[in-house]
């Protein structure tokens, strides 16, 4: 699961009100390259929750984002894009859980695909 | 999938059916995969994305094995697939599709921030939320869910495409309507209508509110429908040939009707039934009157 995904991501259990964002327990992380591609990166930024994706990042020891973007940073600077497209796109959770901010509950991720089925009083 | 009996929605729950066997036909069928490559690409031509060269971020519902999403990487997008088969997302990770995956039930919501999405498409998997799994299941309950949380996700403008594959008219309505209910305008566009084999129904639903939403133009190929009528004549030739022969052919068992051999069979039958009044059999028997009346 890539950082995106998580970005997107809330816990959909009935009643739930504080659903968003989900925690993060890594066992396995592992990289892959994906192209860097700017224009997508500008596409997304304004669709992501900023605090959320650097909370989680920092949460995987994964440094090196600032508290705030300017439309400066998205337009030309190189070696921040590079590290928003990095911990965005290249960052794949292989082995861990999500975890439901208000119930606790762990939705397991194994071989890299969160499994987010609910039991049938959660729905 | 041709006959009402041959639907795997009703063998057994999506997630059971596509044990490890079925999930592997989608990688080792070329059939398979050149069909869903098709029907993906009529529903991204569906989808009318904005053509301004940006990579949009899209959502594939019941991903499989990300044979549909091969087509959406090819054309420059990043895609999520929400899929409820664990086997079908392990082939999926195998053949290194580049979207991420999650498993989900799309019945019970998709759990997706506002706004986030720039389309979404489905191919061949809407069918499977009409057939309720378990007592507590309620099949027009889980597609609200599914609507009503796509509504959300898609921002304004956006559009979604699901190819499906519609029990009857019946089903085909009361998914468009909970569509429209949660908020979407739009409809089914069906492809090919007139060959039974080859059509397809795609449910294309609009979050635009502003204007009258137009819908696509289905496919109506000519050549398939004369390839239909083609086929009704020559099936008709063929049941008069191997059926009629009790009429005019002619056989030993039976007589060409109405001819002196049928009436003196009839004749003899009746005889021998101890009827009386059968009149003698005559070189007259069964000729045709003259026309005594003088007009």
């Amino acid at each position: 699961m890539k950082l995106l995904t998580h970005n997107l991501l809330e816990c959909h259990i009935k009643g739930v009100t504080n659903k968003y964002p989900f925690l993060v327990e890594a066992q396995q992380v592992e990289q892959t390259e994906v192209d860097f591609n700017p224009d997508f990166l500008r596409r997304m930024y304004p669709k992501l929750d900023w605090k959320a994706f650097k909370d989680t990042a920092e949460g995987l020891k994964l440094e090196g984002l600032p508290d705030s973007v300017t439309e400066e940073m998205l337009k030309s600077d190189e070696a921040f894009l590079r590290a928003f497209h990095h911990i965005l796109l290249e960052v794949d959770v292989e082995e861990g859980a999500l975890i439901c901010p208000e119930t606790g509950r762990r939705f397991p991720i194994v071989k890299g695909i969160p499994n987010l089925l609910l039991n049938e009083d959660e729905c | 999938m041709g006959r009402a009996g041959d639907r795997p929605e009703h063998t057994a729950p999506p997630d059971v059916f596509y044990d490890d066997t079925e999930a592997r036909k989608y990688t080792t069928n070329s059939r398979i995969m050149q069909i869903q490559t098709q029907l993906t690409e009529r529903a991204l031509e569906l989808l009318a994305l904005p053509e301004d060269g940006q990579p949009k971020l899209l959502l594939d519902l019941g991903c499989g094995s990300g044979i549909s999403g091969d087509t959406l990487t090819e054309q420059g997008h990043f895609w999520t697939g929400f899929d409820i088969s664990s086997a079908m997302l392990e082939v999926a990770k195998e053949r290194e599709t580049e979207g991420d995956l999650c498993r989900k039930d799309l019945g019970q919501g998709l759990g997706l921030r506002p706004g986030c999405y720039d389309g979404a498409i489905s191919i061949s998997a809407l069918q499977w939320l009409c057939n309720a799994e378990t007592s507590s299941q309620n099949p027009k309950l889980r597609l609200k869910c599914l609507f009503d949380s796509l509504y959300k996700c898609l921002a304004r403008g956006a559009r979604a495409v699901f190819q499906m594959y519609p029990e009857n008219p019946t089903q085909a309505e009361m998914i468009t309507v909970t569509a429209m209910k949660s908020g979407f305008a739009g409809g089914v566009v069906v492809d090919f209508p007139h060959s039974s084999k080859a059509r397809k129904h795609y449910l294309v639903l609009l979050t635009s509110s502003s204007g009258i939403a137009q819908l696509p133009q289905a496919i109506e190929d000519e050549s398939a429908q004369q390839v239909k009528v083609y086929e009704r004549s020559k099936g008709k030739g063929k049941r008069r040939k191997d059926g009629g022969g009790g009429h005019n052919a002619g056989s030993k068992r039976h007589p060409q009707a109405k001819g002196r051999d049928w009436i003196l069979k009839k004749k003899a039958l009746r005889r021998k039934r101890g009827y009386m009044d059968v009149p003698e059999d005559t070189k007259y028997t069964g000729r045709k009157r003259r026309n005594l009346s003088g007009f």
